[in-house]
């Protein structure tokens, strides 16, 4: 018995220590949460805003899109994000959107593939099912791969809803991470995927879509179509913290551009 | 005092989490209807007119764990007999070793491997256009039980009584004779433990199968088709779900729940039949 009340004690000492330390740092913080695919650019923009701001944390809890906004809504994180723009039903619940920067969506393909152009509406239809054969489109005999991201990912939805397949697709793979799609397609010489231009490697190929090729130009100035926004989340009614203030202003800032645009983004200010 | 005390904890977390799955696993099937649930065969989370069916993740989940019962059984059984009765004690440690390793393999490891090597491999040999399939997801599964079908089936073979082996070795037996006829009947119930403990790894797994079965929502599972488990449904789509569609999660890890609750009693009715 006395050794059990001596853990107990002992336990009770650290939480309360622990829960001290853990005070003591909250008061300067700049929490995020959400989109994985926004990764890059929020990881570069609270690196350089750390540097900047001395004793100030950001953290960047990526989560996804979903995730990301119900967290600020429920008050666990100061500002959500999203590579989709907020729903109907989101905005309902008194959350904000700023646009942050703009991502194109490449498609791409296994670099065997002879095939480096596709309109829109092919690639509809590839991913509808209605072509399935690479020999429809010119390129060799091989039935069409179609690989793609799992339900709720913010690519899948920025992808479907821009190509107008939302619902329709027919996919063989439905793959939890960028990552998991370009390794698939570079495997695979009959594959399709689509992936953040930000995370193409050069172990797959970019295709051009209505004969514009995927670039950060091409997709500022919206010729190309297969793009989707960078959101930050916020409350409407609930003002920020000074300090996740400072990170909002900062993120929107002429400053924040370069750091955007090396993170392989598009800059929307 | 303490050893209670330490006791506790687990049989709590057993039951936190029994309860914290009915709560939260059962609102989404009373509201999608258990019969729409379980026997629904469109699967459809995030479309605008969503559509809750599992029965191709549960045929899934089924046919992929039999298939890799079917495959791993075998293999692991007269591994654990060759190794048990028959093998070279310097054979024996080595071999044990490398099961050892194997089992302590992080399941993300075949995930990776079976996506680079496996999936390219199945596309080629069968002359397909994708690789990645329930058949993909087998071979992997089938190797993953291996280790706890060899270790608890060498357990038990090496607990048979020597007496048992030497008197029939005695009577004019051969050694073949001995193993299969007097062994393996003795330590029939540590193999078939064995297999049950398979079969409770087999279903349980998400990560590997996640990267090699394609995981496509809607299809009824074909052998070469792309195919998605319970677990890899609930993997796949929780980080980023909300409402409805986070509830139904809840209630496929019910159902999964079932599965391992069915095949724990399966394994007590076997051990309990052992004593009497």
């Amino acid at each position: 018995m006395k050794k059990l009340i001596r853990l107990l004690l002992t336990l009770l000492c650290l939480t309360i220590v622990l829960g001290g330390c853990a005070a003591k740092n909250g008061e300067q913080t700049v929490a995020t949460d959400g989109s994985t695919s926004m990764e890059k650019v929020i990881g570069a923009l609270g690196e350089v805003f750390m540097q900047e701001n001395e004793g100030v944390k950001f953290t960047y809890n990526p989560t996804g899109s979903g995730s990301g906004i119900s967290a600020v809504a429920e008050g666990r994180c100061d500002i959500g994000l999203s590579s989709r723009s907020l729903k109907d039903e989101e905005k309902a619940q008194g959350l904000t959107e700023t646009v942050l920067a703009y991502d194109g969506i490449a498609i791409i393909v296994n670099p065997n593939n002879p095939i480096d152009d596709l309109t829109v509406e092919q690639i509809a239809d590839i991913y509808t099912g209605k072509i399935t054969n690479w020999a429809e489109l010119g390129g060799n005999d091989g039935e069409i791969v179609v690989i793609g991201r799992e339900a709720n990912s913010g690519t899948r939805d920025g992808f479907e809803s821009i190509t107008g397949t939302k619902d329709k697709c027919v996919y063989r793979q439905e793959l939890t991470a960028t990552g998991d799609v370009i390794t698939s397609v570079s495997q695979n010489e009959n594959a399709i995927g689509y992936a953040s231009l930000a995370a193409i490697k050069d172990s797959v190929k970019a295709i051009k879509v209505n004969s514009i090729v995927v670039s950060e130009e091409n997709v500022k100035n919206g010729t190309y179509l297969i793009q989707r926004p960078f959101v930050l989340v916020t409350k409407s009614d609930k003002e920020l913290s000074p300090t996740a203030q400072k990170f909002f202003d900062f993120a929107l800032s002429a400053e924040a551009r370069d750091i955007i645009s090396k993170a392989g983004a598009v800059p929307a200010n | 005092m303490l050893f209670l005390f330490t006791g506790l904890i687990t049989v709590g977390f057993v039951l936190v989490i029994t309860a914290y799955l009915f709560i939260s696993g059962l609102p989404a099937i009373k509201e999608i209807g258990i019969k729409e649930f379980l026997l629904g065969k469109r699967w459809a989370s995030s479309a605008s007119q969503p559509s809750y069916g599992i029965l191709p993740f549960i045929l899934t989940s089924i046919y992929g764990t039999a298939g890799a019962i079917a495959l791993g059984v075998p293999i692991g059984f007269f591994t654990a007999v060759y190794l048990s009765k028959f093998a070279d004690k310097r054979v024996k440690s080595l071999m044990q070793k490398a099961v050892g390793v194997l089992a302590g393999i992080p399941s993300v490891v075949y995930g990776l491997i079976g996506m680079l090597v496996l999936v390219p491999t199945v596309r080629k040999v069968f002359n397909l256009s994708d690789g990645s399939s329930l058949f993909a997801a087998i071979i992997i599964l089938a190797i993953m039980i291996l280790p706890s079908i060899i270790k608890v089936s060498i357990t038990a073979l090496d607990s048979v009584p020597e007496e048992y082996e030497q008197g029939s070795l005695a009577l004019g037996a051969t050694k073949i004779e001995t193993v299969f006829k007097v062994s393996v009947p003795t330590a029939r119930s540590g193999i078939a433990a064995a297999v049950v403990l398979a079969i409770g790894r087999a279903i349980g797994e998400a990560m590997a199968v996640m990267m090699v079965s394609g995981n496509a929502s809607s299809n009824m599972p074909t052998l070469f088709g792309s195919v998605r488990f319970l677990t890899t449904a609930i993997a796949s789509e929780m980080a980023y779900s909300s409402g409805l569609q986070r509830q139904a999660l809840f209630s496929i890890a019910l159902v999964l729940y079932f599965f391992i609750l069915l095949i724990n009693a399966v394994l007590n009715l076997i051990l309990k039949r052992e004593h009497h």
